[in-house]
């Protein structure tokens, strides 16, 4: 089977996030970046389903240069070969014209299945996998937990809410969006890194993809980011760690009277 | 009529969810604000009941669409089917919750009608003639205003708890009630949905416990558990956690607290290094007394929070296992 896993580059989890000068996003010269954590997930899943069946898998990300970075990470955990969607064009693209440029890349890879993360947990979308299924007019299904392979099908688990799921039959071609937690992602080994070297990394701008202007335009635009304002009603206890052990012991017993 | 706002309610076997009621407050609310009349959909079969319960409240229409193909959700379905009602009715407005359907099919519906979907949001404000949106970005850290480009029909989806369920306005006369029947075209259908089901094994039912110590990925590794462990044993609490922490296996998956996990609503709620994602507070923010311990003061948990200590849980707990000791001997 061959198959694509669409990835992004986002802020490390623990990176001390700083607004732009014009508040319209945060900054991004002075934060290091990761793969996106359920994107992490999406490869694993990729990589496991070629073991056992055969097959290619092609990372795809859009984004600026610092992006290569995540396609060489991918290469060294195994995928065979990258398309990195790169042009000044992309910049600050919404989901749909995100979706759009990665549509067009994957027609060009010709994959049976594409895989990616639920979400990216920068903007928090959620929608680029499944409005990438709609332009390429395959079936799709969200929060997958399993998949296992039948001839030209997939059983997908699909979670739902309050620790329910269910399975679903769905035929190929399909995207899928895949959740944290399906697996257990590997590390990249040092023979990995090395190999990855020699892998095909396939940089293509919008001219390559055959995009127009009228197609990257944006319908949905952020004017402004802001820190959340507070509520203020938590009391903060403070001090040394065993001064705060006591106050709290004492708040516990006194005013909560749960201990 | 002029075009206005759609609805989309979620149900549950002919029953509205609570995310169906969310939407439709926020619907009534946006209707009022904006001057636009308001409708909302119902997509299966046999929806004469839901529909009469829906139309007690203040709107003006309540459709029903109808399919055999429809009575079990499938993304192809329900996009096909709202895409045909969007095409007669021309609304500017399309609101949902965003919940694991609307997730499903929501984005699908907007790209269709070649249109964005701006999703997630906790609230809006309106400025002259724009809307704008405001929704959570980097986890909560931030929040960003959006606002749409281009021509209606919006589509939006507000995230649960945003508006309530109880603001629901009743209507003072039932609003107008259409059902539809729905022709999809033969093979737009293609995926096969089973029967919803719960894993077997339910072994912990956190949902009754009076109090609990949860831990999050602050707690670094399976290694540190036992110092949770401790605590817990000390409170006698429960030990859950966050779904990282599950995922990792460190956990069972039944001690998984959150949208995707149990919900639960104790005396005494102890976060050790949980960030406070929205898909864990609405598991745990029934809970009456809760703490959080976390060394980033600007973590969402605080929010939620009755006491809260911004510091090193290696630090802290300890000494605080041994004054809990103290208290309940003293
Ligand atoms: C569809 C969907 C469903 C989901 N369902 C759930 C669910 O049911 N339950 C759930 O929990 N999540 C769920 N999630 C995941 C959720 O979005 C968050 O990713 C998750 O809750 C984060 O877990 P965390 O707080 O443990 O980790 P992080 O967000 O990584 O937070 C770790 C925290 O620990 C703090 N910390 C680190 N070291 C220390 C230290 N030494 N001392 C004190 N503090 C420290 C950090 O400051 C940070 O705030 C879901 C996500 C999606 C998309």
């Amino acid at each position: 089977m061959k198959m694509a896993v669409c990835l992004k580059q986002v802020p490390a989890r623990d990176a001390v996030l700083r607004l732009n000068s014009d508040s319209t996003w945060v900054r991004e010269d002075d934060v290091s970046f990761e793969i996106n954590e359920p994107d992490i997930y999406a490869l694993e899943e990729a990589l496991r389903l070629k073991e056992k069946q055969g097959g290619e898998v092609v990372v795809c990300t859009l984004g600026p240069e610092r992006a290569a970075q995540a396609l060489k990470e991918a290469l060294a955990k195994g995928a065979d070969r990258a398309m990195h969607l790169h042009d000044p064009a992309f910049q600050n693209l919404d989901a749909y014209a995100t979706a759009r440029a990665l549509a067009a890349a994957i027609r060009q890879a010709a994959p049976d299945l594409v895989l990616t993360g639920l979400q990216a947990d920068d903007d928090g979308f959620a929608q680029t996998g499944v409005i990438l299924a709609e332009m390429l007019s395959w079936d799709h299904s969200t929060i997958i937990m399993e998949i296992q392979a039948q001839e030209r099908a997939l059983k997908v688990k699909r979670e739902l809410e309050g620790g329910w799921f269910q399975w679903i039959e769905i035929p190929l071609p399909a995207v899928l969006t895949i959740q944290s937690g399906i697996n257990k992602p590997r590390y990249a080994t040092l023979k990995g890194i090395l190999a990855a070297k020699t892998k095909p990394l396939q940089r293509l701008g919008w001219k390559e993809l055959g995009l127009d202007e009228e197609s990257l335009k944006p319908h949905q635009k952020i004017t402004k980011v802001f820190t959340p304002p507070k509520s203020g009603k938590v009391e903060w206890l403070e001090g040394t760690p065993r001064e705060v052990a006591q106050r709290l012991a004492d708040k516990l017993k006194n005013e909560a009277r749960v201990i | 009529m002029a075009a206005g706002i759609l609805v989309f309610a979620e149900h549950h076997q002919g029953k509205p969810t609570r995310a169906a009621w969310e939407a439709l407050a926020a619907g009534q609310r946006l209707a009022a604000d904006l001057g636009l009349s308001l409708t909302a959909i119902a997509l299966g079969v046999e929806l004469s009941p839901l529909m009469a319960e829906l139309a007690r409240a203040k709107l003006d229409e309540v459709i029903a669409l109808e399919s055999p193909a429809l009575e079990v959700y499938t993304p192809e379905g329900f996009t096909s089917a709202v895409f045909q009602l969007i095409e007669a009715r021309q609304p500017r407005l399309i609101i949902f919750s965003h919940t694991y359907q609307a997730r499903d099919f929501a984005p699908r519906l907007a790209a269709r009608c070649g249109r964005a979907l701006i999703s997630d949001c906790l609230s809006y404000r309106r400025e002259d003639e724009r809307l704008i949106l405001i929704r959570p970005v980097f986890q909560g850290k931030f929040c960003a205003e959006t606002e749409f480009m281009g021509e209606p029909p919006y589509f939006v989806s507000f995230q649960a708890g945003s508006f309530r369920e109880d603001s629901v306005e009743a209507g003072a006369a039932p609003a107008r009630v259409t059902c539809q029947a729905v022709t999809l075209a033969a093979g737009t259908i293609r995926t096969r949905p089973g029967e919803v089901f719960r894993e077997a094994k339910q072994a912990v039912d956190l949902s009754q416990a009076k109090a609990i110590v949860a831990v999050g990925r602050g707690i670094k590794g399976p290694e540190n558990l036992e110092l949770a462990r401790k605590l817990a044993e000390a409170l006698g609490a429960e030990l859950g956690a966050s779904r990282p922490i599950c995922d990792n296996g460190w956990l069972s998956m039944d001690r998984q607290i959150g949208s995707s996990g149990q919900t639960v609503a104790p005396n005494l709620y102890l976060a050790l290094g949980i960030s406070g994602a929205i898909q864990h507070l609405v598991g745990m923010k029934g809970s009456r007394t809760v703490v959080a311990i976390n060394k980033d003061k600007e973590a969402p948990i605080f929010e939620v929070a009755t006491y809260g200590i911004v510091g090193d849980l290696f630090e802290i707990v300890p000494p605080l296992i041994e004054e809990i000791i103290k208290a309940k001997s003293g």
